[in-house]
C-alpha cells in the first residue's frame, strides 16, 4: 500500500526500532525537523524511541525541554509558524491532559482561526495503552477524546511497517497529527520494514487477515492500534472452528477509510469493534455509526463492540481484566457468527 | 509535639531545640525508609510489583518533614517518593504504599485517620489539591496546615505556579516543598530553569521562600517547623526548597549511567544524608553502630510483615467497577454484571 518504496531491501524491526529509524530518516531529509520533549535528547527518550538523534543532529534540533506538556505543545505551535517541523513528544499520552487547552484549543485550530494563514504541520507522538503494569495514568486510551476535536488526525500505527510508513506521512503532513504508539508493542511487534523511502497514506486501511475477496470471511473485525494484534490471535484461536475472520486495521482514525469499512460490512454483513478505551463514547461508537450510515440494509447481526470498562484504567492487578483480550474478542466474535 | 509558640513580626519564629528523643527518632526513621525503599525495589526486580521510585538521597527531608508536622492535625500530599518516610503519620502509609506498589487497588486507599493522600503520578496537580485543601481548613477554621511535596522538575509544570500564586491570595495555612535531587528522569535542573535556586521563585509569588541544606534532617526539621508555625498563626504559605541528590535511579525502570556523572554523584555520595545523620548523633553521643544494626533488622522484619499481608490480600478482579462513582450508574451496573456473566458468576 505504499505510494513509494524505491528501495527493496527491508530489515526486521521492533515498532521501536521502526519509528527510531524513522525519525532519523526524517530529521536527514529536511533540516527543519525538530524533535523535543522530556527526557529525549541525552536519554534517547523513556523507551529509546528518539536515542541516536541528539547525536546526529544536534542540540538545536533535538531538545530536553522543561517538564511542562502545555509548553511542549504550546511552543509547537509557535515554532511551525516560524517555519519549523515540530515533531514534540508527550512522554506518555495520559500527561497529555496537561496539554489539553493547547493540543485541543490551538494546535487543532491554528490553520482554522487564521483561515488558512498558517500551515500546522505538527506531529505529537506519545504513547499509550496497557497491559504492561504501568503507574496510574500511563496506559489510558484518549484517542476518541481527541478525535471529537476537528483539525487533529488521529494515526495509530499497528505495525512497524505502518510505523515507519504512517510516522514519515505525518511529519510531512501539513496538518497537526496525534501519532500514538501502542506501549505493548513497541518492542513485541516486529515485522519486516522498507530500509528506503516509505509512505503510508493516512485514511487507507490495512487487512491484516481475511480471504481475497471479502464475500468469503464470516466475520469483520475493526480495530486499531494494539488492538489488532488481539484481533489477530483472537482470529487464529476461531480458526479452528471454522469460523473465517477478516481482520482489518483502520490505520487512521481521522481520516477515516469509509469505503473500506463499507465494502467490507456490505460482503460480509457481521462485525465486530474493538477498543481498548472506556465502551462509552469511544471511537467504536462513531464506527458503528458510520456503518449505520453506509452501509445498515448489508448486516445480517448487530455489530458487537469490545471495549475497556466505564471504569478508569485500573491498577496492575486488575489490568488484564480490563484490556479486551484475544479471549473476550473471541468470544464476541463467536456470538456474532451464530447470531441469527 | 510541640508547637512552637511565637511568631514574630517578620515570621522569625523560635524553634524549640530538639530534644535526643526525637533526633533519635529522625535517624530511625531514615534508616527505615531506606530499607523499605530498597526492599519495594527488590520486589520489583523479583516481578512481585510494579515500577517504583527509590528514596536514595530524600531521607532527610522526609525525616525532617514529618517530624516537624503535627500528624493529628496536619495533611501530607506527597509525589510518589515519599511514602516510605511518612510512618510518624502513621503504619497504614507504608502498608498502602506496598499494597499499591504490588498493584492491588487498596494500595490508593490510606484509610482514616491518616492524614496522608496516595502517590501521585500526574506531576504538580497535588499542589493545587494541597491550596484547596488548606483553603477548606481555613474557611472551617480547623487547626493545622497542608505540606505538599513536588520535585525540582515538577516546578515546571503550570499546576506548581498557579497553586502558589493563588495559596499566596489566599494566604493559605499550606507548605510548599521542593524536593531538589538535580534530577527529573534523565533532566537536569538546569535543563528547568534559569533561576538561581527555587526558592527565588516564591518573589513571584509573594510569599516567603528559603532554601535548606536537604541532606541535613536538622536543618530540614527548623525550616518546615518555623513553616508550620507561620501557616497556622494565619501568616499564609512558604515555599521551601530542599537541596539534595538523587543517589539511585529515578525508578526501577531506568538506568542513570546514560546520563549522571560519575563524579558528581560520588561527590553526592560523600553527604549521603543517613551518613551525615549518623556521624552527627554519633559525635553527640546519641548514636552507636549497634543501634544502626538493631534499626536495620527491625525494619527488615516490619517489611517482611508489610509485604507478607500485602500479597496475602487477595483481590477481586470485579472490584474494577468498585468507587468510579458513589452508586454504579445503571449502565456499569450492567457492565459489571455482564463481567461477572462471562466468568460464570465468579471474578
Ligand atoms: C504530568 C507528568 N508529566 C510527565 C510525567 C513523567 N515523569 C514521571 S517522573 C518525571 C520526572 C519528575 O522529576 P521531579 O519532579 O524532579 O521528581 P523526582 O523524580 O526527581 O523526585 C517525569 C517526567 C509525569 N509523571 N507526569
Ligand atoms: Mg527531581
Amino acid at each position: 500500500m505504499s505510494l513509494a518504496s524505491d528501495a527493496a531491501a527491508t530489515r526486521t524491526m521492533t515498532m521501536l526500532e521502526a519509528i527510531n529509524h524513522t525519525l532519523h530518516a526524517e530529521m536527514a531529509r529536511d533540516d527543519r525537523v525538530m524533535v523535543f520533549g522530556e527526557d529525549v535528547a541525552a536519554n534517547g527518550g523513556v523507551f529509546r524511541a528518539t536515542e541516536g538523534l541528539l547525536d546526529a543532529f544536534g542540540e538545536d534540533r533535538v531538545v530536553d525541554t522543561p517538564l511542562a506538556e502545555a509548553v511542549i505543545a504550546g511552543t509547537a505551535v509557535g515554532l511551525a509558524a516560524a517555519g519549523m517541523v515540530p515533531v514534540p513528544e508527550i512522554q506518555f499520552l495520559g500527561f497529555s491532559y496537561q496539554a489539553f487547552h493547547q493540543i485541543a484549543g490551538q494546535v487543532a485550530r491554528l490553520r482554522y482561526r487564521t483561515r488558512g494563514r498558517f500551515d500546522v504541520p505538527i506531529t505529537i507522538r506519545a504513547p499509550f495503552g496497557g497491559g504492561v503494569r504501568t503507574p496510574e495514568l500511563h496506559s489510558e486510551s484518549l484517542e476518541a477524546q481527541y478525535a471529537n476535536i476537528p483539525g487533529l488526525k488521529i494515526v495509530l500505527p499497528a505495525s512497524a511497517a505502518d510505523a515507519k510508513g504512517l510516522l514519515a506521512t505525518a511529519i510531512r503532513d501539513p496538518d497537526p497529527v496525534l501519532f500514538l504508539e501502542p506501549l505493548r508493542g513497541y518492542r513485541m511487534l516486529r515485522d519486516e520494514v522498507p530500509l528506503g523511502e516509505h509512505l503510508v497514506p493516512f485514511g487507507e486501511a490495512r487487512t491484516v487477515m481475511g480471504a481475497d475477496d471479502p464475500a468469503d470471511d464470516d466475520v469483520v473485525v475493526f480495530a486499531w492500534s494494539f488492538m489488532v494484534e488481539m484481533s489477530r490471535r483472537a482470529a487464529e484461536l476461531l480458526a479452528d472452528e471454522g469460523i473465517r475472520v477478516r481482520v482489518v486495521d483502520l490505520r487512521t482514525l481521522v481520516p477515516l477509510d469509509v469505503d473500506t469499512i463499507r465494502t467490507c460490512v456490505e460482503a460480509i454483513g457481521r462485525v465486530v469493534v474493538v477498543q481498548e478505551a472506556p465502551e462509552t463514547n469511544g471511537f467504536a461508537s462513531e464506527l458503528i455509526a458510520t456503518i449505520n450510515d453506509e452501509a445498515f440494509y448489508s448486516l445480517e447481526a448487530p455489530v458487537a463492540r469490545v471495549s475497556g470498562y466505564d471504569a478508569p484504567y485500573p491498577v496492575g492487578q486488575l489490568e488484564d481484566s480490563y484490556v479486551p483480550d484475544a479471549g473476550r474478542i473471541a468470544a464476541a466474535i463467536r456470538r456474532t457468527a451464530g447470531a441469527a | 509535639m510541640a508547637v512552637p509558640a511565637a511568631v514574630g513580626q517578620h515570621g522569625v519564629v523560635t524553634i524549640p531545640s530538639l530534644s535526643d528523643e526525637t533526633l533519635r527518632s529522625m535517624l530511625t526513621a531514615m534508616l527505615s525508609s531506606r530499607v523499605y525503599s530498597q526492599r519495594v525495589f527488590n520486589l520489583q526486580r523479583q516481578g512481585r510489583a510494579g515500577t517504583n521510585a527509590p528514596v536514595d538521597g530524600s531521607e532527610a527531608i522526609l525525616a525532617g518533614v514529618e517530624h516537624a508536622l503535627d500528624p493529628s492535625e496536619d495533611w501530607v500530599l506527597p509525589q510518589y517518593r515519599e511514602l516510605v518516610g511518612l510512618e510518624r503519620f502513621g503504619t497504614d502509609v507504608l502498608d498502602r504504599y506496598v499494597l499499591y506498589a504490588l498493584g492491588h487497588p487498596e494500595g490508593g486507599h490510606i484509610p482514616e485517620p491518616t492524614r496522608v493522600w496516595p502517590p501521585q503520578i500526574s506531576l504538580a496537580t497535588q499542589v493545587p489539591h494541597a491550596v484547596g485543601l488548606a483553603w477548606g481548613m481555613k474557611a472551617r477554621s480547623e487547626p493545622g496546615c497542608v505540606l505538599v511535596f513536588l520535585g525540582d522538575g515538577s516546578t515546571s509544570e503550570g499546576d506548581f505556579y498557579e497553586a502558589c500564586n493563588f495559596a499566596g491570595v489566599l494566604d493559605a495555612p499550606v507548605i510548599v516543598v521542593v524536593v531538589n535531587n538535580g534530577w527529573a528522569i534523565s533532566t537536569p535542573i538546569a535543563r528547568q530553569t534559569r533561576a538561581k535556586n527555587f526558592a527565588e521563585k516564591s518573589h513571584a509569588f509573594g510569599i516567603p521562600g528559603v532554601t535548606v541544606d536537604g541532606t541535613d534532617a536538622i536543618a530540614v526539621y527548623e525550616a518546615i517547623a518555623d513553616a508550620r508555625s507561620r501557616a497556622v498563626a494565619g501568616a499564609g504559605p512558604t515555599l521551601v526548597e530542599c537541596v539534595t541528590y538523587r543517589l539511585g535511579p529515578h525508578t526501577t525502570a531506568d538506568d542513570p549511567t546514560r546520563y549522571v556523572p560519575g563524579d558528581e554523584l560520588a561527590a553526592a555520595r560523600e553527604r549521603d544524608p543517613i551518613v551525615v545523620m549518623t556521624s552527627e548523633l554519633e559525635r553527640r553521643g546519641l548514636w552507636t553502630a549497634a543501634d544502626t544494626e538493631t534499626t536495620l533488622a527491625a525494619a527488615d522484619a516490619r517489611m517482611d510483615a508489610a509485604v507478607r499481608a500485602g500479597e496475602a490480600m487477595a483481590v477481586d478482579q470485579v472490584e474494577l467497577f468498585d468507587h468510579v462513582y458513589a452508586e454504579h450508574t445503571p449502565r456499569l451496573a450492567d457492565q459489571r454484571a455482564r463481567f461477572l456473566a462471562d466468568r460464570g458468576g465468579v471474578s
